[in-house]
C-alpha cells in the first residue's frame, strides 16, 4: 500500500544521504522523495512516498527514527491529511494548439507561467492522480518537458509534526 | 587557552578516561600523532594493518565494556578499517573511530590520500561526522562517545580534516550532552512488563532465548536470577553464549544452524518464547515462516524497536534496555509470589531430557587423526574453561562455540553477524590489552589465520603472551563441508595448496611453534603452552581429520527442527 511519511531531520550536510542510503541498503522503495528546511532553519522536513506490506512500513518507520540525525517520523497516511504535488509542463503551443492548451490548463486550474510564440509552460498543483489526469488528458506528441517535485503532505486539524 | 585541534583529540581521550588507542600513523593524522607522542596518558598500539586496529579496539570494547578507540589515516588506512567498522557495526559494538582527512580545502579535489570517509563508511557505522571547524571538534567527541556506549551500541566515526588538527580554538569538554534527535528508550513499558509476567506464568512449555544484548548490557547477573526463579531452559545464540552459565543444567546450549538438538527442539516446539537481546536472524531461526508455523506467544525485551517483529511476529514486545527490564520482570515475579505451572514445567523438561539424551554433540576420536572438537575439549580443559577465547570464522568457530563452555560474559569474542575471517588474531591482541592478567586463547584455521598474520610482529612488540590454537585441515572448512552437502562434492577452490610452515613463521617473528599431529600429543602440548610457555606467544598448529563436520546442522533456509545429526550421516 502507498504511504506518505514525513519526516523532521536535522538540517546537516548528509542528513539526505543517510535516508536514502537507508532506502537503497534495505531494499525499500521510495516514489517521491522531497526536502528544504522549515521555519525553523536548523530541521528539514522530508516528505517520502513509499510503497510495502504493513510489515515493510512499520519497519521503514523504525528504521528512519534509528536514524541519529532524524527527530521525527510520523505516517501521515495513517489519518486524514492533505497532500499536494507540484508540476510544471513545457507543451508546444502554437496554431490551433495554442487556444486548447489554454483550454486545458483553465480545467485543471493550472495557470501558465511562461509564453512563447510557440510554448506555454503551465503550472499545476494537485494530488499526484490530478497530475497524472492533466498528463494523460493532454496530447503526447505535444509535451515538450515535464518537471513534478514529488509529494509534500501534511496532517488535517490538530495533527501537528513539530518538535 | 587555545589548544590545537591535535591536543583538543588528546584531552578528550583523557576526558573520556580512554588508555588504550589501537592505530597506524599516516599523512592527515600526523598533528593527532605528535601529540599522542608527547604525552603518556593514552598508550597507543601500532598494529600492522589498519583493520587490525579496528578488530583489536572492538575485541577490547568487546571484554571489557569500555569503547574501544582506533585511529587511522585518510584515504587507504579508511578503507582498510571498513572491515572492521563493519564487523563492530554488526555486532552493536561501541567504538569511537578516529580518522584523518585531507585539509578541508582539498576535499572534493581528489587530493592525495583522499577519500569520501563519510559517505563510505555511512552503512557500517552507528553514527558519522565530518568536523570541519576546530570550534566543534570537542563537542563531536563528546557526541560520538555518548553515542557509541548508549542505547543500542555501535560504530561512531569522527573524520578530521588535517587543518581542524592544526587550528587552535579554546578548550572546553562538555560533561554531558544531548541531542535532541536521539534519545533512546531504557525503561520498558509496565503495562507490557505485566503481560509479559501473566504469558510466563501460564506458560506450559515455556523457552528462554538470549543473544549479544544481554554480554552488552551487562544483564548477565539479573538473567542467571530471573532464570533460575521461573526454571525454566534457557539457550543462547553464538553472540549470547557466556551470558548464562554453560554448566548450568537449565542451559541447553547454543542454537541455530549449528545450535544443539535439544535447544532447536525447544525452540521449535515451546509454547511461550522470552527473547531478550536477540535478533531472530536467520542463522538462528532458519526458515523464518517454518518458525511462524508453529503456534507460541513471543515475549521480546531489546533496546532497538527496529529488533522488533522484523524477521518474526512478536506478540508481548518490550522496548528498554535489558537489565532494566529483567530487574522489573524479577521484581513483579517476586511481589506476585505466583509460580510457573510445576506440572506442566516437569513434563516439558522430561521431554528436554529425551532430546538431551541424543548427545548430539559426541564425536569419534580416534588414535591417529585429530578431531578439531577434541582440540577445543581440551583446550576447556587445560584452560579450565577461564579463558578469554577469540576465535576466526568457520568451522573452527563453531567447534569452539559448541565445546568450549563459557561460564561468563565476554569471554567468548567472535565475529558473529558480518563473519569475518581474520579477526581472531587481533581479537586476542585486543583482549590482552583490556585483561592484562587473563589468559587468551585464538582458536583458528589456517585460512583465517593467514588473513591479519601480519599482526605476530605487533604481539612481538607488546610481548602479547597469546596462545594460537590453530586448527590445521588444509580446508576452507565450511565451504568444504557445504560443497559435500549442497554441491555434489566439487571443492572449488576450498584447498589450500602451499601454506607456510606456521612452526618456522611463528618462530621467524620471534614466537615460539608447535606442530602436533597425534591426538596423544593434543593435550600434553596444551599443557605445555600454558604452563611452561605461560609468558610466551606460542603458535600451535594442530593437524586435524580433513573431513570433519560441524554437527548438528540447519542448512540454509530449513526449519530448526530439520537438523542434520552427525549420527544420521
Amino acid at each position: 500500500m502507498r504511504h506518505i511519511i514525513s519526516i523532521l531531520i536535522e538540517n546537516e550536510a548528509g542528513a539526505l544521504s543517510r535516508v536514502a542510503g537507508l532506502f537503497s541498503a534495505r531494499g525499500y522503495n521510495i516514489e517521491t522523495l522531497t526536502v528544504a528546511p522549515t521555519e525553523d532553519s536548523s530541521l528539514s522536513r522530508m516528505t517520502i512516498v513509499t510503497n510495502g506490506s504493513d510489515d515493510v512500513i512499520e519497519q521503514i518507520t523504525k528504521q528512519l527514527n534509528k536514524l541519529v540525525d532524524v527527530v521525527k517520523v510520523v505516517d501521515l497516511s495513517e489519518a486524514p491529511h492533505v497532500e499536494r504535488e507540484l508540476m510544471l509542463v513545457k507543451v508546444r503551443a502554437a496554431g490551433k494548439d495554442r487556444e486548447e492548451m489554454k483550454r486545458m490548463a483553465d480545467i485543471f486550474r493550472g495557470r501558465i507561467i511562461d509564453v512563447t510564440e510557440t510554448t506555454y509552460v503551465i503550472e499545476l498543483t494537485g494530488t499526484s492522480s490530478k497530475l497524472d489526469s492533466f498528463i494523460e488528458a493532454l496530447d503526447k506528441a505535444l509535451i515538450l518537458e515535464t518537471v513534478r517535485t514529488g509529494v509534500s503532505g501534511i496532517g488535517r486539524g490538530d495533527r501537528i509534526l513539530k518538535i | 587557552m587555545q589548544l590545537t585541534g591535535a591536543e583538543i583529540v588528546m584531552r578528550c581521550l583523557q576526558e573520556e578516561k580512554v588508555d588504550h588507542v589501537f592505530g597506524y600513523p599516516g599523512g592527515s593524522v600526523l598533528h593527532i600523532y605528535d601529540e599522542l607522542f608527547k604525552q603518556d596518558k593514552v598508550k597507543h598500539i601500532l598494529v600492522r594493518h589498519e583493520q587490525a586496529a579496528v578488530h583489536a579496539a572492538d575485541a577490547y570494547s568487546r571484554s571489557s565494556n569500555k569503547v574501544g578507540v582506533a585511529l587511522v589515516t585518510s584515504g587507504p588506512g579508511v578503507t582498510n578499517a571498513v572491515t572492521g567498522i563493519a564487523t563492530a557495526y554488526c555486532d552493536s559494538i561501541p567504538l569511537v573511530v578516529l580518522t584523518g582527512q585531507v585539509p578541508t580545502y582539498y576535499i572534493g579535489q581528489d587530493a592525495f590520500q583522499e577519500c569520501d570517509t563519510v559517505g563510505i563508511t555511512r552503512p557500517c557505522v552507528k553514527h558519522n561526522f565530518l568536523v570541519k571547524d576546530v570550534k566543534d571538534l570537542a563537542i563531536t567527541l563528546k557526541k560520538a562517545f555518548y553515542l557509541a556506549k548508549t542505547g543500542r551500541p555501535g560504530p561512531v566515526l569522527v573524520d578530521i580534516p588535517k587543518d581542524v588538527s592544526a587550528a587552535k580554538c579554546d578548550f572546553h569538554y562538555p560533561k554531558e550532552i544531548t541531542i535532541r534527535s536521539y534519545n533512546p528508550v531504557v525503561k520498558g513499558h509496565s503495562g507490557q512488563i505485566k503481560k509479559a509476567v501473566k504469558l510466563l506464568l501460564e506458560a506450559k512449555r515455556p523457552m528462554i532465548y538470549t543473544g549479544g544484548g544481554v554480554i552488552l548490557s551487562d544483564a548477565s547477573d539479573k538473567l542467571i536470577k530471573l532464570v533460575r526463579t521461573l526454571g525454566f531452559p534457557i539457550t543462547q545464540t553464538l553472540m549470547g553464549l557466556g551470558g548464562y552459565p554453560a554448566t548450568d543444567k537449565q542451559n541447553l546450549g547454543m542454537l541455530g544452524m549449528h545450535g544443539t538438538y535439544e535447544a532447536n527442539m525447544a525452540m521449535q516446539h515451546c509454547d511461550v518464547l522470552l527473547a531478550i537481546g536477540a535478533r531472530f536472524d536467520d542463522r538462528v531461526i532458519g526458515n523464518p515462516d517454518n518458525f511462524g508455523s508453529i503456534p507460541r506467544k513471543i515475549i521480546h525485551v531489546d533496546i532497538d524497536p527496529s529488533s522488533i517483529s522484523k524477521r518474526v511476529k512478536v506478540d508481548v514486545p518490550i522496548v528498554g534496555h535489558v537489565p532494566d527490564v529483567l530487574a522489573e520482570l524479577l521484581a513483579l515475579l517476586e511481589e506476585g509470589q505466583a509460580k510457573p505451572d510445576a506440572k506442566h514445567l516437569a513434563a516439558w523438561w522430561k521431554d528436554i531430557g529425551e532430546w538431551r539424551s541424543k548427545d548430539c554433540l559426541k564425536f569419534p576420536q580416534g588414535d591417529d587423526v585429530i578431531m578439531p572438537q577434541f582440540v577445543v575439549q581440551k583446550l576447556y580443559e587445560v584452560t579450565g574453561g577461564d579463558a578469554f577465547v577469540t576465535s576466526d570464522v568457520g568451522q573452527h568457530q563453531m567447534f569452539a562455540a559448541q565445546y568450549y563452555g563459557f561460564d561468563k560474559p565476554r569471554r567468548w569474542i567472535n565475529s558473529g553477524g558480518l563473519g569475518t575471517m581474520g579477526v581472531g588474531l587481533p581479537y586476542a591482541m585486543g583482549v590482552k590489552f583490556a585483561n592484562p592478567e587473563a589468559t587468551v586463547a585464538c582458536v583458528t584455521g589456517e585460512a583465517s589465520i593467514q588473513m591479519c598474520i601480519q599482526e605476530l610482529s605487533t604481539c612481538k612488540q607488546f610481548r602479547l603472551p597469546l596462545k594460537i590454537i590453530n586448527l590445521n585441515n588444509r580446508y576452507l572448512g565450511m565451504v568444504r563441508q557445504w560443497q559435500e552437502m549442497f554441491h555434489g562434492n566439487r571443492y572449488a577452490e576450498s584447498y589450500l595448496d602451499s601454506l607456510p610452515d606456521f612452526v618456522k613463521l611463528a618462530e621467524s617473528y620471534g614466537h615460539i611453534g608447535m606442530r602436533i599431529e597425534k591426538p596423544a600429543d593434543v593435550e600434553p602440548a596444551l599443557r605445555e603452552a600454558f604452563t611452561k610457555h605461560k609468558n610466551d606467544l606460542v603458535f600451535m598448529d594442530f593437524i586435524t581429520d580433513q573431513k570433519a563436520n560441524v554437527f548438528p546442522m540447519v542448512a540454509a533456509g530449513k526449519g530448526l527442527s530439520e537438523m542434520i545429526l552427525a549420527e544420521d550421516l
